[in-house]
């Protein structure tokens, strides 16, 4: 039944979706305020704080606005470390991908953490941002994390 | 509640790339063997539905060309969710509730080797904080191990021997990407791809189509094979984000898994395929559903032997029910998922009638 | 507290996605003879008709197609549209014309564009036939064709048309299923 197999064509081709998002107000704000190197998380009804601000609890469905001011300062949790990014990683060194808690937020959130091997990282290790040099307001304006052993008590 | 009842099923082979066959061409054969076996023609179908994502191949509108293959003369009523073909089935299984049909054709197509599809996934994820960072359905499961690894349940080994299940039950399924006899010791030598995870880790890249019919009992063909009926279903959603959820747990499973029981009035069950397309996902999933060692798990091989993705789900029915159908056994758990590190996800107990 | 900035508003967004693409079974015969200025349409044995272009499918049927049938290249303009907005990464220039045109031994209407011709000129039922590209830059594609042009043939009932291929399909039909019982 198949042809054979010369008598394919075959092509790559790209598709492009060029969105343009609307972030809505409070995440708005967060990246607004992120690109000034400035990071809040927002606190929930109940007393904690989320980190990446979100405009409701993901767990209750309330509305959220008090923005609390964290600094740049956090701990490692877990992570994948990728020994080969993908293109659309756009990182050409092994990276990983982590789950990070800044001190002062109760939840973590995934963002890359950059290290010379995954020897290097280790459970509970203090990390910092390292900001993008050229930032947009948008969630890579934070480039990635790095160890901050060392530098804090 | 209405009795619906599985009465076919039909796969293509899951092949690592189909060069020739695009999706129309895969689906023909796939459809025309799942109604010769229920002994029943297009105009038997009230309702057809499919699942497909056109991001996959990159073909504008591939789920609206795939009704090609339906033969769909005189119009049918038709359906589409950019979803795994599971929640297809789940849809035209409420329909059937509804009294509004009582017979449905459903369908799931993919052709993953065509685009790159850990990267197309991760725009699944929101737009805001995730998806500018692309992190690949692989690297999304690796995190997900790595929390799994954390909570000291599971070893590195422990996924391996997922594995090693998976291709050697997969020996008898003749669709199988994947089968045959490895060691655990030999499989943990291997690289991490995104650690703790190695390639035979993940579910292999596959194309294909599948296809499932469902009826009311009222309207059970005159087949040639027992149905298989579906006595509970339930479908539970977490939250997006990774930070909110315990990635290590599946309670969203645990829920739909006490919602079908109180439907099904059934406790144990058989055997369970379980949509889990990463090994340590496979751990998780047993815990979430407390499934003991008398319970056979994946006797398909499950996702890690063949990952029709848009159809994995949908094959866990089917994959079910082809067990139901050929040996002595009475009862299976069918499980599907959707959304990274298994955010969604949907219980099915089924029953050999 | 509140954050004392001006929200970002809008946020650039692009998505690309990478792909490989092959012809299929059923539509590389026919981008071969595009290649070669042929149009190739599907006989489908089912119902007797003949589509164009051939997609290995017949819709009404859900049957497989892959009996080739070589067909003219003038046709009949059974519905157009004339658009006189541009389209985004179209090379058209609006106001331009585009029709469903049956191909004369085809079942299936084909969309092109009319040009040739003022605007308030073109009509259903009128005949056109195909303008080709320069044969050196023929492609495996329908973009060999530049345009159809009208033709100096009265206009054609589409309605009878229509039906007379349809007694033509049923001609078919029955003798591709007597060659098959054959």
């Amino acid at each position: 039944m198949t042809e054979p197999r010369e008598n394919l064509l075959e092509a790559d081709f790209e598709l492009g979706f060029t969105y343009t998002r609307s972030p809505g107000v409070i995440i708005g704000k967060f990246l607004a305020a992120l690109q000034q190197q400035q990071i809040y998380g927002i606190r929930a009804n109940d007393g904690t704080v989320l980190f990446p601000p979100t405009e409701y609890d993901p767990r209750t469905a309330e509305s959220l606005h008090d923005f609390v001011p964290l600094t740049d300062l956090g701990r490692l949790l877990y992570w994948t470390w990728i020994d080969q990014p993908r293109d659309h990683h756009q990182i050409s060194q092994p990276f990983a991908f982590a789950m990070i808690q800044l001190d002062g937020a109760d939840v973590p959130f995934l963002h890359r953490m950059f290290a010379d091997s995954a020897e290097h990282l280790s459970v509970g290790m203090a990390v910092k941002v390292q900001w993008a040099e050229q930032r947009r307001g948008a969630i890579t304006d934070i480039h990635g994390f790095v160890t901050a052993e060392g530098e804090q008590s | 509640m209405r009795e619906v009842a599985i009465v076919a099923y039909a796969q293509s082979p899951q092949v690592r790339q189909e060069k020739v066959l695009n999706e129309v061409e895969i689906l023909m054969p796939v459809i025309e063997e799942a109604l010769a076996e229920a002994a029943m023609t297009m105009d038997d179908i009230d309702f057809v539905c499919s699942g497909s994502c056109d991001y996959i191949a990159g073909g504008a509108f591939s789920f609206v060309s795939a009704v090609d293959a339906l033969g769909a003369t005189p119009s049918k009523m038709e359906s589409h969710v950019e979803m795994d073909a599971a929640w297809a089935l789940y849809e035209s299984w409420l329909k059937i509730q509804t009294g509004e049909i009582s017979s449905a054709l459903i369908y799931g197509f993919g052709k993953s080797s065509v685009g790159e599809l850990p990267d197309v996934m991760s725009q699944q994820c929101d737009p805001y904080y995730l998806a500018p960072l692309w992190p690949d359905s692989i690297s999304l499961a690796g995190i997900q191990a790595s929390a799994l690894l954390a909570t000291g349940r599971y070893t590195e080994r422990d996924f391996a021997d997922v594995v090693v299940e998976s291709r050697r039950k997969a020996k008898t399924n003749p669709n199988a990407q994947l089968s045959g006899d490895v060691s655990a010791d030999h499989l943990i030598e291997a690289p991490y791809i995104a650690s703790p995870l190695r390639r035979h880790d993940c579910c292999p890249i596959t194309d294909g189509a599948s296809v499932l019919i469902i009826t009311d009992k009222s309207a059970l063909p005159k087949a040639k094979t027992k149905p298989v009926y579906i006595r509970g279903i339930d479908h539970r959603m977490e939250a997006h984000q990774l930070g909110i959820r315990t990635l290590s747990e599946s309670k969203s499973s645990t829920l739909a898994l006490a919602n079908a029981k109180d439907q099904a009035g059934i406790e144990q069950f058989d055997l369970a395929e379980l949509y889990a397309p990463f090994s340590p996902q496979t751990l998780i999933l047993k815990d979430a559903l407390a499934l003991n060692d008398k319970v056979d798990i994946n006797p398909s091989g499950g996702p890690l032997a063949g990952h029709i993705m848009m159809s994995a789900g949908l094959d866990r029915f089917g994959m079910s029910f082809r067990a139901l159908q050929s040996s002595t056994v009475k009862t299976a758990l069918a499980h599907a998922t959707s959304g990274p590190c298994l955010q969604h996800n949907m219980i099915a107990i089924l029953e050999a009638g | 507290m509140d954050i004392d900035l001006d929200p970002i508003e809008q946020l650039d967004a692009p998505i690309y996605h990478r792909y490989h693409a092959t012809s299929s079974r059923a539509i590389t015969p026919f981008l071969h003879a595009m290649k070669r200025g042929e149009l190739l349409g599907h006989l489908s044995t089912a119902t007797g008709k003949v589509l164009f272009p051939p997609l290995g499918a017949c819709p009404e049927s859900g049957q497989a197609t892959h009996m080739p049938v070589i067909l003219s290249d003038s046709g009949t303009v059974l519905g157009f549209t004339t658009v006189h907005l541009p389209i985004p990464g179209s090379k058209l220039v609006p106001p331009f014309t585009v029709a469903n045109i049956l191909l004369d031994g085809a079942d299936q209407a084909c969309g092109h564009l009319i040009s040739e011709c003022e605007i308030n000129a073109v009509a259903i039922g009128m005949r056109v036939t195909a303008v080709w590209r320069a044969k050196e830059i023929w492609n495996n594609s329908l973009e060999n064709i530049e345009y159809f042009r009208p033709i100096a043939e009265p206009l054609v009932d589409i309605d009878e048309l229509q039906k007379q291929c349809l007694i033509k399909a049923n001609h078919r039909k029955k003798s591709a299923q007597g060659d098959q019982d054959a």
